[in-house]
């Protein structure tokens, strides 16, 4: 049972930290609570049919499809964070102001939300594949039924209450801020998972590695740890980076960097030929 | 949008990097998983070379080849293998583990 209730926790953490930071970058859209579990149904789905199809996956490309498998559903929700930070950049401010003039929900941002929706399914998938096969081989290895249930039941609370504890945190933030932070948060993600699905990559020898560890902390923070596996998901912190993890993390903050600069760009030009006033939105010189 | 396009050519460019440097094949070694425990539990590999972990799974059970001392994860289906590439790594001793089964699965990577 002890065995059961820490790989779900750990697989589960995962999820929900991605979950509440999604949660908290689409606060105050209209129904995005239907979205989040709509996403959380899909990935738990998925994570179903991608256990059953692993002996598939895994024959793919001579062996390495689970590499590439892996890399692709990350990159995928790479692109999709990228789409929303991009639209948010120019639209959370908007947001803001319309949360705090009527105190509540605005249905703007739908778009958005099925994008995000995309990017819970997608992390759900990821861990509760690995999840699903972790339960076949132990109800295979004979666990009790009432073992198996207590493990996952705690696994699944402990995961989830630290990302909900997350998300309340996230709340506190004033709400000028918010959606700022969020949009940051976000990105430093999206450039994890873009750094680890690299690190799939390198070990099919579908990448070079660029020194397969260029740094070493793990005496101060391992990644094995509690915190070392939370600032994992949260701002991709690896005690041994490859260079081209490093390379990946680097790329995708710039590619967003540079989408934000041009949706900024591109929207206050057409303010700029409506004539109309433009106040939420900083002028750039041409 | 041209950003993709570039995106996707330095991509292939650098998976033709990739397949280049396969030119000298790497060395292989091989770890067995049978009743949730490697064998052998101390694997000898060079250092400074980059080499390959051919792990083959036994056991009607899945198990996760993972370290996180090198930075690797890997499904292994039951009665199945797969291959990591490793490395190149320092001289030291690095540490792996079966995410499925930490008390009995683990084992160590002596590369000298």
């Amino acid at each position: 049972m002890p065995a059961v209730a820490l790989l779900v926790f750990r697989e589960v953490l995962e999820a929900s930290l991605i979950v509440s930071i999604v949660c908290a970058a689409t606060r105050g859209v209209h129904g995005r609570g239907m979205f989040v579990a709509g996403g959380i149904g899909l990935g738990i789905l998925g994570a179903l049919v991608v256990a059953l199809g692993a002996n598939f996956i895994a024959n793919l490309a001579g062996g390495a499809g689970q590499d590439i498998f892996n890399a692709g559903v990350l990159l995928s929700a790479v692109v999709m964070i990228g789409w929303h930070v991009v639209w948010m950049s120019s639209h959370g401010r908007e947001l803001a102001q319309h949360m705090q003039a009527v105190g509540g929900a605005v249905k703007s941002g739908s778009r958005s939300l099925t994008v995000l929706l995309t990017v819970v399914a997608l992390a759900v998938l990821r861990e509760g594949s690995e999840v699903v096969l972790f339960l076949y081989g132990m109800a295979a290895g004979g666990i009790g039924a009432a073992g198996l249930a207590a493990g996952i039941a705690l696994g699944i609370t402990g995961g989830s209450l630290l990302g909900v504890a997350l998300y309340f945190g996230l709340l506190r933030i004033p709400l000028k801020h918010f959606f700022s932070v969020t949009n940051a948060l976000l990105m430093v993600l999206a450039a994890g998972l873009a750094a680890t699905a690299a690190g799939f990559l390198v070990q099919s020898d579908l990448l070079p590695a660029w020194g397969s560890q260029v740094w070493d902390t793990s005496h101060l923070l391992s990644d094995d740890s509690i915190t070392g596996k939370t600032l994992g998901v949260l701002i991709g912190y690896k005690a041994r980076p490859a260079g081209i993890q490093i390379a990946f993390y680097l790329v995708t903050l710039a590619l967003f960097g540079a989408g934000m600069l041009w949706q900024k760009r591109a929207l206050s030009v057409r303010t700029a030929l409506d004539g109309l006033p433009g106040d939420s939105l900083p002028k750039l010189s041409h | 949008m041209r950003l993709p396009l570039t995106v996707a050519m330095t991509m292939s460019l650098m998976f033709a990097q990739a397949g280049a440097a396969m030119a000298g094949e790497p060395p292989e070694f091989t770890l067995v998983i049978k009743n949730h425990t490697y064998s052998p539990s101390e694997l000898k590999v060079p250092a400074d070379i980059k080499f390959k972990i051919r792990v083959s799974n036994e056991d009607s059970t899945p198990e996760e080849f993972e370290s996180t001392d090198f930075n690797r994860e890997s499904v292994v289906l039951p009665n199945r293998s797969i291959v990591v590439y490793v490395g190149p790594l320092h001289a030291g001793t690095y540490g792996f583990f079966g995410d499925f089964h930490r008390d009995t699965a683990y084992g160590r990577l002596i590369v000298q």
